[in-house]
């Protein structure tokens, strides 16, 4: 029985040094860069195709975590982040204004769309713009499925929703799952709702979906990545050189390159279009 | 159902292919939860023991603490411990956000008391006197203590089996504490959630399978060990 | 008797448990070799005494005192402790085999394999549990697991043994056998014991000497048969067994004997007790005899009343009778003297016992 105990304990303490080991040297590099970011860049596989790049290159270590806009934002308003890639440019405007971040850089945009069952009961495809397909889904009191956690997404929804001029919270057709795109637009894809998503999550799911899209291609619809720095004079303890490092990884040409073709091979067209340097007002058809 | 089959074959696919990432994710697990349960075996046992054994004012709502908090939901114990580890936080110094470490560390926390709980009623679920007889046998007090435990093996073996259980498969403070970074705090729990909302369903069952397959053997060992001479 | 034949004392022994006292013993001494057997109703303070003596208790007021040496500190405590053992009512076995039971105690002080094995071998042979040494503790029935325990309280060849009630959880024949063996292990070792229990012909059997308990006092202590005989007060002497228990007043004092007022009876006794004082009579049922109403048969015994038989109970071998003779009297017959007899209730007899039967304690 002894000789069983000690074993035992002896192998869960093996266990336990391997498990520190790990984590002693990742946090002895002190080389870690906190990037905080929407679930739709993680999800659509882009970060996984570009961080072994910059880490290669920089030599820094990138932890990566996968949150709504709002929350990304949040953590970086609090400095528990270095760099953000988020797309909710309203909200990045305050979080500049109010001292937040140093630098804002534009990276890349891609487009929501409006997804919706195929025999698409509000008619939405007949509408000339997103705004007004809203309209039309709530006229019809057609079941949407929203977002509802804060994320870049839920907030250029909520926009669409005001130009519409339709207030649908509390309404029996109006849903909010408060989790991340991926799940939503399969609960859309289950309940047979409209959703607004971003493409790259969409086209990345949608051999499991069976939810044409039905609206695209406006304006109001595109969805823009900035990458900002953390301001580390608000935030001393900021790693400021690994954020700069990593927002002028996204902005350099041969990772605008790289962004440019990722997704062609497997979805049939890029999933991301490269805009670094461009103006925000210049994008779109 | 054509996708559980799929992620049944993902899962043989994977493992046997020896697929990096898997294994890695697979052995991460392991480590983490399994120092998470060994800590919490040092501090919920010890605990449990002082507390079975002891006899003083406000014992029996420190019990009802413990056992309150063998339910302690994960995502509560994620929030406060992030909350605790930010790096502007009051234990911020460490730097132990977003590492293995810090999941070790919540897992622990929710560990813990499951096994203190256990424990407590393991020692006391022995007959009153038996106490006495150790000590009447000329035990010291520390090797009363062991006998007590030698006694109480059957149900302490089950208190390893579920803090261990309750933390392998516990995803809400591994992610929040964790971040569900790639090869560094991805556990088979949170890749699982990623896979997930990635719509890679097939990959998803294929890990839940293999946390299955891990919790099974572990437990196999831990019941090995239990079941293990006793005389006839 | 003689300090250095002392192995065991206490002294002003006082446990209190929420606010009440259950023990009170203020000086109590156990020899060399010596059995002592506390007896008491449940309750008592017998178990309290024994794990007070055995150091087991916490928070116990009080000197205890072995060889000579006071036992105080957990040191100290823990020295005691190796020098004695005790077997409580449940046998409290490990979870292992008997052998590993047996060898536990041995196994805590660090004894060396080799003597390990052959004092267990022993104490198996001893209590004739060698034949089940590999099996499991658990597996046992009542009485090998209490021989078990036994054997694993003597392996350690303690100077003192405590035993707590340890045949009262066994049926008739096993506790025999058991007590058998263990008085023929306790005389070839000399060691002092002192046990516990609630039946008195299982104290007569073992003790040396005894020790009526109530209420966490010792009420009397001494040779059995003192105390069977001549108890200090009432409660000892319903105790005890004494059939009889009334209460009286001394009416005049002769020179061996006194006469004493029972309700409207007189009652013969030896006794130096002045006349006037409150007394207590007890008469052990066996020193009364019952003969048929007009049977002269010639005996000595002064006392002789006519009776009437009040209930006749059943006690096994032999039958209790309470009779109504002006004033309550218990005897035991047997079957076959009631056939003789003719007995059944409501009945008349005479019955009668000697002066010198009836113990008399003087009331306070």
């Amino acid at each position: 029985m002894k000789r069983c105990i000690c074993i035992t304990l002896a192998a869960i303490a093996g266990l336990c040094l391997a498990a520190a080991a790990p984590a002693g040297s990742s946090a002895a590099e002190g080389k870690n860069v906190i990037l905080a970011t929407t679930t739709s860049t993680q999800d659509s596989g882009l970060l996984d195709a570009l961080l072994p790049q910059f880490e290669k290159q920089a030599g820094y270590f990138v932890k990566t975590i996968a949150v709504g806009s709002g929350q990304a934002m949040a953590m970086g308003a609090r400095g528990e982040a270095d760099v953000l890639l988020v797309h909710s440019p309203a909200d990045e405007k305050k979080f500049m204004d109010e001292g937040n971040g140093s630098r804002r850089q534009l990276v890349m945009h891609n487009d929501f769309i409006i997804i919706g069952p195929a025999d698409d009961p509000a008619g939405i495809q007949a509408a000339a713009n997103a705004p007004e397909a809203f309209k039309l889904i709530a006229e019809k009191n057609a079941l949407f499925i929203s977002r509802g956690d804060n994320s870049g997404t839920h907030s250029k929804e909520k926009k669409i929703w005001e130009s519409a001029g339709v207030k649908p919270d509390g309404q029996g057709w109006y849903q909010q799952t408060g989790l991340g795109m991926g799940q939503t637009l399969a609960v859309a894809a289950e309940k047979k709702g409209y959703t607004l998503a971003d493409r790259g999550t969409y086209l990345s799911q949608q051999k499991n979906l069976g939810l044409p899209v039905l609206c695209q291609g406006d304006k109001s619809l595109l969805n823009v990545y900035h990458v900002i720095e953390v301001s580390p004079l608000k935030w001393p303890k900021v790693n400021a050189a690994g954020a700069k490092a990593f927002a002028d990884f996204m902005v350099a040409p041969d990772t605008q390159k790289l962004i440019g073709a990722f997704g062609a091979e497997k979805f049939g067209a890029p999933l991301f279009a490269p805009d670094a340097g461009k103006a925000v007002e210049s994008l779109g058809r | 159902m054509e996708l559980v089959f799929d992620g049944i074959w993902q899962a043989i696919v994977l493992l046997v292919t020896l697929d990096r990432e898997t294994w890695g994710i697979t052995l991460l697990s392991l480590q983490v939860s399994g120092a998470a349960t060994f800590i919490s075996l040092l501090i919920g046992m010890s605990a449990g023991i002082g507390l079975a054994l002891a006899e003083f004012r406000g014992r029996n709502l420190l019990v009802s603490v413990i056992n309150t908090g063998m339910g302690l939901p994960p995502v509560v114990v994620g929030l406060f411990v992030t909350i605790m580890l930010w790096r502007n936080g009051p234990l911020g110094f460490f730097e132990m956000l977003y590492t293995p470490g810090a999941i070790v560390l919540a897992q622990a926390v929710i560990a813990t008391p499951i096994v203190a709980g256990i424990t407590v009623a393991a020692i006391q679920n022995l007959p009153r006197n038996l106490r006495l007889q150790i000590l009447a046998l000329g035990a010291t007090r520390l090797q009363m203590v062991r006998l007590l435990m030698r006694e109480a093996r059957l149900p302490l073996l089950a208190a390893v089996m579920a803090g261990f259980g309750g933390v392998i498969s516990e995803v809400g403070a591994s992610i929040m504490v964790g971040g569900n970074i790639k090869g560094c705090t991805r556990v088979l729990t949170t890749a699982t959630v990623m896979e997930t909302g990635k719509g890679n369903f097939d990959i998803a069952i294929a890990l839940g399978i293999i946390l299955l397959g891990l919790t099974f053997a572990v437990n196999y060992v831990l019941t090995l060990v239990q079941q293990h001479d006793r005389p006839r | 008797m003689n300090a250095s034949s002392v192995i065991l004392e206490l002294n002003n022994a006082d446990v209190r448990r929420g606010g009440v006292r259950v023990l009170d013993v203020p000086r109590f001494r156990l020899r060399r070799g010596e059995i002592m057997c506390l007896a008491g109703p449940n309750g008592s303070g017998k178990t309290t005494l024994l794990l007070t003596l055995s150091c087991l208790l916490e928070r116990a007021q009080g000197e205890l005192r072995f060889k000579g040496r006071p036992v105080a500190g957990r040191e100290s405590a823990l020295a005691y402790r190796r020098h004695t053992a005790s077997v409580f009512q449940e046998p409290l076995l490990f979870d292992a085999s008997v052998y590993e039971n047996v060898a536990s105690g041995l196994k805590l002080r660090g004894v060396p394999r080799q003597e390990l094995r052959q004092r267990v071998e022993k104490n198996l042979e001893r209590f004739r549990i060698a034949h089940l040494a590999g099996r499991a503790a658990r597996k046992l029935s009542g009485g090998e697991a209490q021989r078990t325990s036994l054997a694993r309280a003597l392996a350690t060849d303690p100077e003192i043994l405590f035993l707590d009630e340890p045949f009262s959880a066994l049926d008739p024949p096993t506790r025999e056998a058991l007590i058998d063996d263990l008085e023929h292990s306790i005389r070839d070792t000399g060691i002092a014991v002192v046990m516990s229990s609630h039946d008195q012909a299982e104290a007569l059997r073992l003790a040396d000497t005894m020790a009526v308990m109530r209420q966490g006092m010792v009420l009397q202590a001494g040779p059995p048969d003192e105390i069977m005989n001549f108890p200090v007060d009432e409660f000892v002497a319903s105790f005890v067994g004494m059939g009889t228990v009334l209460r009286g007043r001394v009416v005049s004092a002769g020179p061996d004997t006194v006469r004493v007022a029972v309700a409207e009876t007189m009652i013969e006794c030896v006794g130096g007790i002045e006349a006037g004082r409150q007394v207590v009579l007890c008469i052990r049922p066996e020193n009364v005899t019952i003969s048929a109403p007009g049977s002269h048969k010639a005996d000595s015994a002064r006392n002789r009343f006519a009776g009437i038989v009040k209930r006749i109970i059943p006690m096994g071998h032999f039958l209790k009778v309470q009779l109504d003779c002006g004033f309550f009297l218990s005897t035991n017959i047997t079957r076959r003297s009631q056939e003789e007899l003719g007995l059944v209730e409501g009945g008349s007899v005479v019955a009668s016992f000697k002066a010198t039967a009836v113990h008399l304690i003087p009331h306070a």
